[in-house]
């Protein structure tokens, strides 16, 4: 700092995290495969649903407001699934947040993914942590700019397939390559490729752990959720302290285990020294404890001076005793409340999965007028009546009503009282319900009356229960 | 100021006003937020000169791009109706009976009038087209001129007892109380109240009365008579009222319904919108039905 007042602004240090390979780091791998073919490859999965609905797996149709996921279909109107998952990937961020710390910020969110993913691009084409370095401190040459200008090409190529795979979930993914290739897709398509293209390069490629530190809300938060017995990643300083280099020299025998090579700082993708101790900056991905097991095995000491491990284990582990199994840190009351809740919700939707109904009704009395008083003395009531067909087929149904009274049922348009709906929409229908002349329906003031629609082919059924006005005379 | 003051604990600049030993220090503006304050000063000058800004005695600058969200507006509908000009066109061409079988020039015809409906007819005939005393319901099965399609449209083009259009539906009920004598009319209005319980029109001293005075227009049957709008006295629907004093007023001054004419003031193909929505209402007549009358 030049100046004596403190400035709000430090600028970035650039990180150069080197390679490393172990048990976390195979598993990393995995994950990223994984969670990388899901998001790339489930547009284009298949699912037959007939010939009156799209065939794509899982498909947000928003022109349409459906959601299809394999064979299962949301309506707007069963929105309540969506808002339940949502709770339930709240709750779940709770449970895993208290068990396994930020297991989900060092393993799965899309910004650690794609920026290791970004990570292994620029080592493949630049070298490893040193040739980085070096590259980075060097002016700028033709070996360079070719460098880095294969890196960014093969970025920007990362972020067009992430921004095009987006897209795909949003209409049929055949149809739409064809249609983006031909240059005629919807400009919105090409908009929101074009977003994501950025996005991605520009969180993969140069903000990186920015958005972690300055970006994102979820570190705060976490902080609050995580308690002595979460599992996080975690040094040894009772283990590795008073740390040092020089092994033969004088009073060496006094020194611990670290033997401060910085291994462990190199490959964090954060850029921060984990022996400092628990910070926000971590988002336990867990290199640092491979990078030092390694350095452990070749040194002779026992592995795990960096580790997952709970803070209420230190007091014991200092004392000479032997930390708590993971099993008892993880099956502690609040893990078994939000692993309650979570499961609770899933069942609930799960329940609600299966007992919702193929066909529905819902029914809207006309009552601008309540009635209307035929020439023949009939009091007629009107009704309108929407069905919803949620078959992939087109439907007939069967509008009929029961009540106390005689009340007749006439379906406008119609001749047999019948209406087609066609294949996964709803359909109004106007129905009116008529009371004979001096009936006790047409003087009374209310009748109880309750419409029923019943599916033809597989003669499911729907009843609202409404009301029949009279003219009260 | 001949000489700047340096505030000892923060070493910044002050402005060298003072308050009980109080000083004020001279932060500059960050320059970011200067330059953003002089971007937004330019911009707004280009805005100004650009875009609708001063207002003047009538109306406000133009501005040199000439935006104007009442144009903008205009364009938006012109360009709505250019894209249902051909629907427009299909209506009016179309054989009114014949529009139900076009299920897609109905749906149009029927959103269209329905909207026509509120603007024009509601006042008069209710937003749920249930009318009121004197004027009209038209959701029941009962038509003083006719419920198909093509009676409604006429109805709707040239009106009810009106000056302005030669081929207005035209009727004139005599207002009884010049022509019978007091105790006749309530006579009268007593038999006509029973008429819908099944009396002969013609039975008794009130009958004799419908017979001379009423049943030329009526009908012996007092069935009404469409081509002069005389409605039916043997239903359940009554547009002045169905008790007794309801009707003695009725015949005593002779109801004189108007309609205005819409002909001139819709155009053709919202006639025939507003003439299929209120025909879909719940009363519309099919033309078979019509013929059978």
């Amino acid at each position: 700092m030049t100046t004596k007042t403190d400035s709000l602004y430090a600028p970035r240090e650039p990180v150069f995290p080197r390679r490393v390979s172990g048990y976390f780091r195979t598993l990393k791998w995995w994950i990223m495969a994984v969670t990388l073919a899901i998001y790339y490859v489930t547009p284009w999965i298949r699912w037959d649903r007939g010939p009156a609905l799209p065939d794509q797996a899982v498909l947000v149709d928003l022109a349409d407001r459906r959601f299809y996921f394999f064979w299962i279909e949301i309506w707007p109107h069963e929105f309540y699934f969506v808002a339940g998952l949502l709770i339930m990937a709240g709750l779940g961020l709770f449970l895993f947040t208290a068990a396994l710390g930020r297991v989900w910020c060092g393993y799965t969110c899309p910004q650690t993914v794609w920026t290791d993913l970004f990570i292994l691009v620029e080592r493949w084409i630049e070298g490893d942590r040193n040739a980085r370095v070096r590259l980075h401190n060097a002016p700028w040459s033709v070996r360079k700019a070719r460098l880095r200008a294969t890196k960014w090409t093969v970025w920007m190529l990362i972020g067009l397939a992430t921004g095009g795979a987006w897209v795909f979930y949003f209409t049929d993914a055949p149809t739409l390559a064809q249609d983006l290739l031909t240059f005629d897709a919807a400009p919105v398509a090409y908009m929101t490729i074009a977003t994501l293209t950025a996005t991605t390069f520009v969180f993969g490629g140069f903000m990186r752990e920015q958005v972690c530190i300055y970006m994102c809300p979820w570190p705060r938060i976490q902080g609050a959720m995580m308690d002595e017995d979460t599992l996080t990643v975690a040094y040894r300083d009772w283990r590795g302290e008073p740390r040092g280099k020089h092994r033969k020299a004088a009073g060496a025998e006094a020194l611990g285990d670290c033997i401060d090579c910085n291994a462990c700082v190199n490959v964090c993708p954060m850029g921060i020294d984990i022996r400092d101790g628990q910070q926000m900056a971590c988002i336990t991905c867990a290199l640092c404890i491979d990078a030092c097991d390694d350095v452990m095995a070749k040194t002779g000491r026992d592995r795990g001076l960096i580790d997952y491990l709970a803070l209420s284990d230190a007091p014991r582990e200092i004392a000479g005793g032997k930390p708590k199994p993971i099993w008892q840190h993880v099956l502690r009351p609040r893990n078994v409340v939000y692993t309650a809740l979570w499961a609770a919700v899933g069942l609930g939707l799960l329940f609600a999965l299966f007992i919702r109904p193929e066909i529905e009704m819902t029914v809207a009395p006309v009552r601008n007028p309540t009635f209307v008083t035929l020439s023949d003395g009939t009091i007629r009531n009107a009704y309108d009546v929407r069905i919803r067909n949620k078959h992939g087929e087109a439907r007939e149904f069967a509008i009929s009503a029961t009540a106390e009274a005689p009340l007749s049922v006439e379906v406008e348009g119609s001749v047999d009282g019948k209406v087609g709906v066609s294949a996964d929409t709803q359909a109004m229908q106007r129905v009116y319900v008529s009371a004979p002349p001096e009936s006790t329906a047409a003087s009374a003031e209310r009748t109880d009356l309750r419409l029923w629609v019943q599916e033809l082919q597989s003669g499911a059924r729907a009843s609202v229960s409404t009301t029949f006005n009279g003219s009260g005379q | 100021m001949s000489e700047k003051r340096i505030d000892p604990v923060t070493g910044t600049e002050t402005t060298g006003h003072s308050w009980d030993g109080i000083e004020e220090l001279n932060n500059p503006l960050p320059r970011w937020w200067l330059w953003t304050f002089y971007g937004t000063i330019i911009w707004g000058v280009i805005y100004m000169i650009l875009f609708p800004a001063w207002p003047l005695v009538n109306e406000a600058t133009s501005g040199l791009l000439g935006y104007s969200t009442r144009a903008n507006v205009a364009a938006e509908i012109e360009a709505a109706e250019a894209a249902n000009a051909d629907l427009r066109q299909g209506l009016v061409n179309t054989e009114m009976a014949a529009l139900p079988q076009n299920e897609e020039l109905h749906r149009f015809a029927v959103s269209a009038g329905g909207a026509v409906f509120r603007t024009n007819c509601s006042q008069c005939h209710g937003s749920g087209a249930q009318g009121a005393l004197g004027y009209p319901n038209l959701l029941d099965d009962a038509w003083l001129w006719g419920g198909s399609l093509d009676e409604i449209a006429y109805t709707v083009r040239h009106g009810i007892r009106n000056e302005d259009d030669p081929d207005a539906r035209w009727s004139e009920m005599p207002a009884f109380g010049d022509i019978l004598e007091e105790q006749e009319i309530v006579t009268l209005a007593e038999h006509v109240a029973s008429l819908p319980e099944g009396t002969d029109p013609l039975a008794g001293p009130g009958g004799e009365l419908f017979d001379m005075n009423c049943a030329s227009c009526h009908g012996t049957d007092a069935k009404g008579d469409r081509t002069v709008g005389a409605p039916d006295l043997t239903d359940a629907i009554w547009l002045y009222g169905s008790d007794v004093d309801s009707l003695v007023e009725t015949i005593t001054e002779g109801p004189f319904g108007v309609m205005p004419a819409w002909g001139e003031r819709l155009g053709e193909a919202e006639v025939r919108a507003v003439a299929a929505y209120v025909h879909q209402l719940g009363g519309g007549e099919s033309p078979e039905a019509q013929q059978g009358e």
